[in-house]
């Protein structure tokens, strides 16, 4: 008949959240953290940008890694930071980290019904001198850990970090124990290699690394030095260093 | 009076929608937000507040984003599976759980802190969203130390287990997913009280909740006497959660063991659940010598093949 359409059902939905891929690491040491992350962005099989930074740095002794969706992680960030700036003013001091831990839980917490579509993971110096790594799940929930891997290639990463971090299946040589500390350059050859790997595998994962490293104060920084493509961020006279090492990963 | 009670409630689902109505601002900052306000700053202006997108059926929004037994291909995974035991006897009572997370198949996590330290006197256990168990049981803690500051007397088990089911009701249906065991030591002697968000509060000598319960209650049901020994106690519980560690896929990894006696919480011990099956607990009191897998026991099968 003319003028009559046929008429389907409809279905509307407010979706606001979209997978932006890429993968986050951190791994804390006895007295340094280190926080990594790669630098694509991507929705479905589309690479949006080759230089998306997934990883910042929040005071001289903390750094934070969000991964999921880039919006909300941007936008997360920035609110924590505004906090942090607000802290400052009213005490003359930076955060602690497990402060900051706790902070990243309530503010994530208060969009239980409108979750950020993020996972966090926080690195840097706590108050003892250690270094120290605190994951997170999109609405809050957290825990100090040693070693983390969140976001598209975590389950490629994280077992490789359990073998090589927490020497999960494997014995030690007779009379002798696993380190409960790795040495700096340590980590930061495991981190590389976690990235080089995630990339030749996962089809979301490459273009650049960006690795942050926090030392505690009086760390002799020893693994650093000679490393390629290494920066100091930090100014002279601060407790904590902070360095990053930029990397080129493949980028196919 | 129901509608009274409601204007003057300072939480619960109906205020959080006015307050969501009346906002003017997309965020409403506090003097308090300036501060540190012991890590609680959103919390300070009479209870939390929560930020809820703006459509029709909040819930709806999401449930759709969130869910993941509906729908495998949802973003947002709460974690899931879990075994978590408690029980009261003679000598206190008995707290023990899992450490295992998972989101769909995948093991998230196998450290998982589910017990939680509201105070020296006070545990509370993990089951469901693990940030929802995480945040109202830190938030208990601070209504309890308030109350202690009020009354110059510590809470009670009962009262502070009142508190959290309370709470939880005002946000029912609002996909809230907690199940969890509040236990203590208070003037009434040991106690423990289970609360999960549908409201159910439920006092009682021996719970378990998860995924692996009915396994942890097998063992459990067999094992339980009330004037068990303080070692024995503590190996049931071990025994109990390895048992659920040993069945059930969504439970695993390690046990995490607390005793409440008279003067508080201490904490007994991680153990492995695989080396409980080959070697068993070790040298700990009341532990059984070997491992506790039933091969490890009887010798290799001796099945034909």
């Amino acid at each position: 008949m003319p003028g009559e359409m046929a008429h389907h059902p409809q279905q509307r939905q407010f979706n606001p959240y979209s997978e932006n891929g890429g993968t986050i690491l951190a791994i804390a040491g006895r007295d340094f953290a280190v926080i990594a992350g790669d630098t694509r962005q991507t929705e479905g099989y589309s690479i949006q940008t080759r230089y998306a930074p997934k990883v910042f740095t929040l005071t001289d002794k903390a750094v934070l890694a969000v991964n999921g969706f880039a919006a909300d992680g941007n936008m997360f960030v920035k609110k924590v930071k505004q906090r942090l700036e607000w802290y400052r003013h009213a005490h003359a001091k930076d955060m602690p980290l497990r402060a900051i831990a706790r902070l990243i839980q309530t503010m994530l917490y208060a969009q239980r019904f409108f979750p950020y579509y993020v996972y966090n993971i926080l690195g840097g110096i706590e108050d003892d001198g250690t270094g120290a790594v605190y994951s997170f799940d999109p609405v809050g929930s957290y825990e100090r850990e040693a070693c983390r891997a969140a976001g598209a290639a975590s389950s490629l990463v994280q077992p490789f970090l359990d073998n090589q971090i927490y020497f999960k299946n494997q014995k030690a040589a007779p009379g002798s124990a696993h380190p409960t500390h790795l040495p700096l350059s340590t980590v930061i050859a495991l981190v590389t290699d976690s990235f080089t790997s995630a990339t030749e595998r996962h089809i979301e994962v490459g273009d650049g690394l960006e690795m942050y490293i926090v030392l505690a104060s009086g760390s002799s920084g020893q693994g650093l030095e000679g490393v390629k493509g290494l920066r100091e961020l930090s100014t002279k006279g601060e407790a904590e260093r902070v360095f990053v090492i930029r990397r080129d990963l493949k980028k196919d | 009076m129901n509608s009274l009670v409601n204007r003057f409630s300072t939480t619960g689902a109906q205020n959080e929608l006015r307050r969501a109505r009346e906002e003017t601002e997309e965020d409403d900052i506090g003097d308090s937000m300036w501060g540190s306000v012991a890590g609680f700053g959103n919390l300070t202006k009479s209870g939390p507040t929560f930020n809820l997108p703006s459509v029709a059926d909040p819930t709806a929004f999401l449930r759709l984003h969130t869910d993941d037994h509906a729908d495998p291909s949802c973003r947002i995974k709460i974690q899931h599976g879990t075994t978590t035991l408690a029980f009261r006897f003679k000598g206190g009572v008995i707290v023990a759980v899992d450490s295992r997370a998972t989101a769909g198949s995948y093991i998230a996590s196998g450290t998982v802190k589910k017990v939680i330290e509201i105070n020296k006197f006070l545990l509370g256990t993990m089951a469901g969203g693990a940030a929802d168990c995480q945040y109202w049981e830190t938030y208990l803690g601070i209504q309890c130390r308030l109350h202690e500051l009020r009354n110059r007397e510590r809470i009670s088990v009962a009262a502070a287990s009142k508190y959290l089911s309370n709470l939880v009701y005002s946000y029912k249906g609002m996909g809230l997913s907690m199940g969890t065991m509040i236990c203590g030591w208070d003037k009434t002697g040991p106690a423990v009280f289970y609360v999960d968000s549908d409201g159910t509060r439920l006092k009682g000598d021996l719970f378990s909740v998860g995924s692996g319960s009915t396994f942890a209650y097998g063992v459990l049901d067999q094992g339980y006497r009330w004037d068990l020994t303080d070692e024995e106690a503590q190996e049931l519980g071990r025994r109990s959660i390895y048992a659920a560690g040993h069945r059930d896929a969504f439970s695993g990894n390690t046990i995490n063991l607390y005793h409440v006696k008279e003067n508080g919480w201490t904490f007994i011990g991680n153990y492995d659940v695989s080396e409980m099956h080959y070697d068993g607990p070790g040298n700990v009191p009341g532990g059984a010598p070997g491992g506790y897998g039933y091969e490890v026991r009887t010798g290799p099968s001796t099945v034909a093949v």
